[in-house]
């Protein structure tokens, strides 16, 4: 009798408490490790080239020209319209397969799944939900052309209007 | 029987070397028989006794067995090219052209995997479909079906993840194209939904965690072999030793309709 009215006081039994840490204690360090486990698979440091590249001189480009020149190397366009220069990422918004540009048909063709995209690298045709990005493009100190891959502009957000998207000639 | 046994069979399986690798004989009991299966460790997943039905192509179009043959199929030859097989970015591609062009027996290796791959998949749907229209995912089996999605889910990732391993532009760009899906995951992709709430970003979201990288390159060839060599085998490997042992802990094969 003396000895119920005793467990009855406590809330846990000396073997419930033991036992619930000990649970405690595993799911702790299994739940730790899963998370290093998770964090272990993004890496601090990529290994990958530069974002920035030297494109030439302005004067290298005639007015009306879509270069394929850094396509291959940069994946980047270089395009030369009236007023200036703006550097589109030869990347389809789609699902990231690399366009080609059709000179006779004016215009950006993705090989994968057709969508196609204006000069100006606004999507007309196709599954692409959004025009084409474009980099910043700069002048770098020695005069040459300056882009900037890991700066996007992006039209939907109403970016192509800043300067750093455009370089006036 | 035991007379018509030549001497030298005999003296074999009278010997205690077979004897203690096989403990039972052939007599044609049902308790005999029974003890066979129960006794060996491979095939005590299988039920000690089958229907009748059970055994009838036209009711089980046998899929869910030739799916785990072919996955046999996957395992040997897949382990016989790992021989040759560098996934590395310099080495892949160029390794897959010695196995189709030097290597002895290099072909009918890589396209046994290939064909039993692509197989798999058609056959592990069409298996689904067999259990589906004899439904046979009903009470008590509801649990076997939700096993079973997860293995057709894992066939799926093994199919996708071996899919660049060839490392050609059709690998490259077909890669390219699936882990750029991988942006719209719920919850887990930068493009998905809730996944920029949760704090994804195009560096840290299921597509990088494929990747390894900001592009298909180098490291998600490394990341995509692990998976397909190691990571998904294993896992769909012990699913599969769960679904059969269900199989026959939730009575056997169904029952026609």
């Amino acid at each position: 009798m003396a000895a119920e009215q005793q467990a009855e006081q406590h809330i846990w039994t000396r073997r419930d408490f033991f036992s619930l840490s000990g649970w405690m204690g595993i799911f702790a360090v299994l739940g730790t490790w899963t998370l290093s486990m998770v964090r272990f698979m993004f890496p601090r440091v990529l290994f990958e080239p530069s974002p920035l590249f030297k494109a030439g001189f302005p004067e290298d480009y005639s007015v009306g020209e879509v270069s394929e020149k850094f396509k291959a190397s940069q994946r980047v366009w270089i395009v030369r319209d009236e007023e200036g220069i703006y550097a589109l990422l030869a990347v389809c918004t789609h699902l990231g397969c690399t366009p080609r540009w059709l000179a006779a048909e004016n215009k950006f063709k993705c090989p994968c799944h057709g969508s196609g995209f204006t000069r100006e690298g606004v999507n007309f045709e196709g599954p692409a939900p959004r025009p084409l990005e474009r980099l910043k493009i700069s002048r770098a100190e020695d005069g040459q052309i300056l882009i900037d891959k890991s700066r996007k502009f992006l039209w939907e957000k109403g970016e192509w209007s800043k300067p750093e998207a455009f370089l006036k000639v | 029987m035991a007379e018509k046994k030549s001497s030298v069979g005999k003296v074999l399986t009278e010997s205690q070397l077979w004897k203690s690798v096989f403990r039972h004989d052939y007599k044609d009991t049902p308790r005999n028989r029974a003890l066979q299966i129960l006794s060996n460790v491979f095939l005590h997943l299988h039920p000690a006794k089958v229907r009748r039905h059970g055994c009838r192509v036209r009711f089980t179009w046998c899929m869910g067995g030739i799916s785990f043959l072919l996955f046999l199929v996957t395992v040997v030859t897949g382990v016989v090219l790992m021989y040759y097989y560098r996934p590395t970015g310099e080495y892949a591609y160029a390794d897959m052209k010695y196995l189709m062009f030097d290597v002895p027996f290099g072909p009918l290796m890589r396209n046994m995997h290939r064909w039993a791959a692509h197989a798999m998949v058609i056959t592990v749907w069409l298996h689904m479909l067999r259990v589906f229209l004899s439904g046979s995912y009903k009470p008590p089996r509801e649990f076997n079906w939700v096993i079973g999605v997860v293995l057709l889910v894992s066939t799926m990732m093994l199919s996708f993840t071996g899919y660049l391993l060839p490392w050609d532009q059709l690998s490259m760009w077909a890669v390219t194209v699936g882990t750029n899906m991988a942006r719209a995951t719920p919850l887990l992709g930068h493009e998905g939904p809730f996944g920029p709430e949760l704090g994804m970003t195009p560096r840290y979201d299921a597509r990088a965690f494929l990747l390894g990288a900001s592009l298909v390159g180098p490291p998600a060839l490394l990341r995509f072999y692990v998976l397909h060599c190691i990571a998904i085998p294993l896992f769909a490997a012990i699913l599969m030793g769960v679904h059969f042992w269900r199989v026959r802990k939730d009575g056997g094969i169904s029952g026609p309709l």
